[in-house]
């Protein structure tokens, strides 16, 4: 069906269609939309689902925990401060090899207080085992919602899946959305570690240096493994309902010199700066990543980088331009634009364009340039 | 691409009515976005709200700087932000107001406040003026009356809401 939605209301709508049998959550801007959403149609007897409002983000993702190990699907959502506050219970999720799906609307970390978009809230949770997808349009947001459940659930993932969409810019705008009846795309979750009353087991037990790493070591097999999974599900998804998505969107990057690399709504908005830029005589491109866990690889050989940051590592550099150096052996022109949803126009993202200088750093908007 | 930006205050619709004419020409068969700026707003405070009209897919999520036209629901507003900022020599101005003008614009007035009253759309002791607005909006040729009816039908079941969108169409006056 084709109609109108936010961002929250299309991760909404996906996670209803999943029919999860917990949601764990707690409120936050600008993300509860999602969860008052999910509140409704589980009141409203539109989802059959054990709505559990929790005290805190902390006891959303245990919830999670406890009712995902049951064997049963479950979702939340959170953002910023939230996602910061259940910290130590994302670990502990992917850990127990939990597929939770969780949205997670992109906002920055106070102080200053800011309710706006920025990427260092879920960049700080991408050593936990989770795997994480950045969307940048209200279909894309619905259409890997879907797809996080299928890839998480998957006997050869087994890991939870973040969903992320850019806080207001995205969460909050209105575009057209074309829903789909998904069918079995998404099969029943079969967890094989699931509590059995039959036969009881122990779970989070004390595990030695003689065992613990080979756990550690499964979650990055699993992970890695995701990556055919991800492939796999992307081409599915695009073979049933007609969309399609691979590891990163590239844009005019076949002929291209430079390539703008960037995340979420800022590819879109980086896209408009590309056609702008070859109409200047610049051959550009745009190649907007979308999956930051499991990191793709990117070929980047033989041109220009521009690597945009909305994030930060104090004391390191742009958090992306780090791994675009240390993985592509990229040497970028690195902006850290967009912080607590700093505007960034098209116009601003040619002029990083036009002003690169390879092994820099731009932080945009803060004089002089340093 | 025709880009509206829509000045009111808190409280008073501009941000359903960006969603709203959104989904109007998105019933037309446009691609649309409606997109309000979150500040530290609070009731009765400045807002703004931004809405593209096209008939591609719309790539840009920046705020809109030099608009086609420019509606303001609160004439208030006028007199702490420059609502004219970045308005296109051939831009069109829609005001809330029996009567408005301003040297050198096309402006189009409708009082928005006083039919919404006839109909005794009122919320919380506010004028509502986000229905009658999209009425006002599809005489000026933004999107079509039908589409108008159609998007206020789905977002709103009070059919006063579409009586208010036909008496705003019938009444703005340029």
């Amino acid at each position: 069906m084709l109609t109108i939605a936010t961002g929250n209301k299309a991760v909404a709508e996906a996670v209803r269609q999943a029919g999860p049998g917990v949601i764990a959550a707690y409120p936050i801007t600008p993300q509860t939309e999602i969860v008052e959403q999910m509140a409704s149609y589980v009141n409203d007897g539109v989802l059959k689902c054990e709505y559990i409002p929790v005290e805190s983000e902390h006891s959303a993702m245990a919830a999670c925990i406890g009712a995902s190990i049951t064997g049963v699907r479950t979702f939340t959502a959170t953002s910023s401060h939230g996602l910061l506050y259940m910290h130590e219970m994302v670990n502990w999720a992917a850990g127990a090899r939990l597929p939770v799906v969780m949205a997670n609307v992109n906002r920055a970390l106070g102080p200053g207080w800011n309710v706006w978009a920025e990427h260092t809230d879920a960049f700080q949770e991408r050593d936990t085992g989770w795997l994480q997808v950045y969307v940048s349009t209200v279909q894309e947001a619905y259409d890997a919602t879907l797809m996080a459940f299928r890839i998480a659930e998957h006997q050869d993932v087994l890991l939870p899946v973040m969903v992320n969409l850019d806080g207001f810019t995205l969460s909050h705008i209105m575009q057209s959305l074309e829903t789909v009846d998904p069918g079995d795309f998404i099969p029943p979750l079969r967890l094989p570690h699931a509590i059995d009353t039959a036969n009881p087991c122990g779970y989070g037990t004390l595990t030695g240096p003689d065992e613990y790493f080979k756990f550690r070591w499964d979650i990055e097999r699993s992970m890695r493994d995701s990556v055919r999974v991800i492939a796999e599900t992307q081409e599915e998804f695009s073979r049933r309902f007609g969309r399609k998505y691979g590891f990163t969107e590239d844009y005019r990057c076949e002929d291209a010199d430079v390539v703008v690399v960037s995340m979420g709504t800022l590819g879109k908005e980086a896209e408009v700066a590309v056609d702008a830029l070859r109409d200047d005589g610049v051959k550009a491109g745009s190649m907007r990543l979308r999956w930051l866990r499991p990191f793709p690889k990117l070929d980047l050989s033989g041109r220009e980088v521009v690597v945009i940051d909305r994030d930060y590592s104090f004391g390191s550099g742009g958090i992306l331009a780090d791994a675009l150096r240390a993985k592509c052996g990229a040497d970028p022109f690195s902006v850290i634009a967009g912080l607590g949803g700093q505007e960034v126009t098209y116009d601003d993202i040619a002029g990083f364009v036009k002003a690169r200088k390879p092994g820099k750093e731009l932080w945009f908007g803060v004089k002089p340039d340093v | 691409m025709y880009e509206i930006r829509i000045h009111s205050r808190g409280g008073q619709g501009g941000v359903t009515a960006a969603r709203l004419l959104a989904l109007a020409a998105f019933r037309d068969g446009k691609y649309a976005t409606a997109c309000p700026f979150y500040g530290a707003e609070r009731r009765g405070a400045p807002v703004v709200s931004f809405v593209r009209i096209d008939d591609h897919p719309i790539k840009v999520y920046s705020q809109i700087r030099s608009p086609d036209l420019i509606v303001v629901l609160d004439r208030s507003v006028m007199d702490v932000v420059d609502v004219f900022a970045g308005l296109k020599p051939d831009g069109k101005v829609l005001v809330n107001a029996k009567e408005f003008a301003v040297e050198g614009r096309k402006v189009y007035t409708v009082d928005l406040t006083g039919i919404a009253l006839a109909e005794n759309l009122v919320v919380a002791g506010s004028p509502i003026l986000n229905t009658p607005v999209i009425g006002a909006l599809a005489k000026m040729g933004v999107i079509t009356i039908d589409s108008a009816k159609k998007a206020i039908s789905e977002m709103f079941s009070d059919e006063r809401n579409v009586r208010a969108a036909a008496a705003a169409y019938k009444e703005v006056s340029a």
